[in-house]
């Protein structure tokens, strides 16, 4: 027999208007606009843009302000959204080295064709709290170097010129890339399929994960090869068009990990490769994002799989804090007849253990009852 | 395809590039100062939805899914018969509906000098000035080395 309980339907609804309330908060305090996010907490906005996996920056600021910050609440309100809308197709894939370059860094070469630019990063910063910033100072207009603009070729392909280097990742010639929107993942999976996993994955979780192989957890030695940020352009096959139709740029971040040496009976010593590929200005994400491509090869490259970070089937199935905080967070809903029934079965259990126990006693009590 | 063809489709194209990479307020302000028609049946939209954006494996290998973009997308036939498209990333669907017909005004070979000059001209200039000033501003973060000499010869 299922017996179904009602109610709470007041309850529910005075919650959400108390939700209401609290994220307004002080009504003396100025409520916050969307461009104001957009603008000054662009990289939240990106976080949320990358794992909702949807570039959209004002959708995202709304779901910031609407989940009062709590960026997997944000994050699973952009998933939300995207399932209402129809879809028109895929891009043609992007050129990253066509890029407009906002940050370009390399650890492996000093002197690379189009230089190091480290635009606007929290690298080299003191990580002092800035008063003059709670004060609300002005701040100057940046400072503009004039110049012809010089190519920038990706740092893997100097080093492919001396065959130092494995080539891009390749699939066979009529695979179709894989789309973990459409169809369930499948282990094991195909890099492509892997590489969008990871992609709208939890930033924390691929972070640890990373960090897991550097402490020696599947160890690759790595190093960057290139970050770039930048905006890239989209365009669209459509069928009422004779051309690509362009869309508009982007803003995405790439990350080049280059690693220690594979070679085989076949093919003398060359650097292996990760690669990491996200939404927005979010270098952590992406370099957490090669490294856990890199421990994920380990089957294709012939490596011992001895830790977390090189499990396929574990990485890929808790990368997704979508569906994490789902399971996780569901355990506080009402679980009351399934908790009546192990208490039910505890004091079952607990019965049998004290007829085993003390059987005179049980016979005393069960006469005593009589 | 014939040498024309092939430049009025690059020509259409780049033109197309501007709308989308423009604001919808910039498009709105030159079309009413150009006063430029917007009378036009809608064919199509403007309606909203998701492209999948792709990358490549390690920059340059094998397509990968992404993640998704919004975009909307636009289609009008003018009153003399052209038949313009807009797709854009983004959810403005006033900018997609004018940008829909700046296509077909283009095609309009009447009107496209007015298009090109009063709107396209000025939309692109402002994106080139936009684009070199970000230019400008991340080249001034370049790293000049130099090397220094220790010790004594």
């Amino acid at each position: 027999m299922y017996v179904a309980v009602k109610g709470g339907e007041a309850a529910i609804a005075n919650a959400h208007s108390l939700l209401a309330d609290r994220r307004r908060g002080d009504r003396s305090v100025p409520a916050l606009r969307l461009d104001q996010i957009v603008e000054q907490l662009a990289l939240g906005v990106d976080r949320v843009m990358s794992e909702g996996s949807l570039y959209d920056r004002e959708l995202a600021a709304l779901a910031i302000v609407q989940a009062r910050g709590d960026m997997i609440e944000a994050i699973f309100l952009v998933r939300a959204y995207r399932t209402t809308l129809p879809r028109f197709g895929y891009t043609r894939p992007i050129d990253t080295s066509a890029m407009l370059v906002e940050r370009r860094v390399s650890a492996t070469y000093k002197d690379l064709p189009g230089g190091q630019l480290l635009g606007p990063t929290f690298d080299y910063t003191h990580r002092l709290l800035d008063p003059e910033l709670a004060a609300g100072a002005d701040v100057a207009e940046p400072l503009q170097r004039a110049g012809e603009a010089e190519p920038m070729p990706r740092v893997s392909a100097i080093l492919a010129r001396e065959g130092l280097i494995e080539p891009d990742g390749d699939m066979p010639g009529d695979h179709i890339p894989g789309d973990i929107t459409r169809e369930p993942l499948e282990f094991p999976m195909a890099r492509d399929i892997r590489l969008q996993a990871l992609s709208r994955g939890d930033e924390g979780f691929l972070l640890a994960l990373g960090y897991s192989t550097q402490r020696g957890y599947a160890r690759n030695h790595p190093f960057v090869g290139e970050i770039r940020i930048g905006e890239v352009e989209l365009e669209l096959d459509v069928p009422e068009l004779p051309f690509a139709v362009p869309l508009g740029t982007v803003r995405v971040t790439e990350c080049q990990m280059v690693n220690q040496f594979k070679g085989s009976a076949k093919a003398p010593p060359q650097f292996t490769r990760g690669y990491g590929l996200v939404f927005g200005q979010s270098e952590r994400k992406a370099m957490a994002m090669a490294l856990c491509d890199r421990a994920l090869r380990a089957s294709e490259l012939g490596e011992d799989i001895v830790a977390a970070a090189q499990d396929e089937e574990f990485v890929i199935s808790h990368s997704d804090n979508v569906q994490a905080t789902g399971f996780v967070e569901h355990l506080k809903l009402p679980h009351y007849v399934d908790f009546q029934a192990e208490l039910d079965l505890v004091r079952r259990m607990r019965a049998e253990y004290e007829a085993r126990e003390n059987p005179a006693k049980t016979e005393e009590k069960r006469e005593a009852a009589e | 395809m014939r040498g024309q063809e092939a430049r009025d489709q690059a020509e259409r194209k780049a033109a197309m590039a501007t709308l989308a990479q423009s604001s919808g307020d910039d498009i709105v302000r030159l079309w009413n100062e150009a006063g430029l028609p917007s009378q036009a049946e809608m064919l199509r939209g403007p309606e909203t939805g998701l492209v999948t954006l792709r990358g490549r494996i390690g920059g340059g290998g094998a397509p990968f899914n992404v993640g998704e973009a919004t975009v909307t997308r636009a289609t009008v036939r003018l009153p003399s018969g052209q038949v313009g498209h807009c797709y854009a990333l983004g959810r403005d669907k006033q900018k997609a509906k004018l940008a829909a017909i700046a296509d077909a005004l283009w095609q309009d070979p009447a009107r496209r000098a007015e298009v090109e000059t009063r709107l396209i001209a000025p939309l692109r200039s402002a994106l080139t000035v936009a684009r070199e000033k970000r230019r400008a501003e991340t080249a001034a973060t370049k790293v000049d080395f130099f090397t220094m000499v220790r010790g004594e010869d």
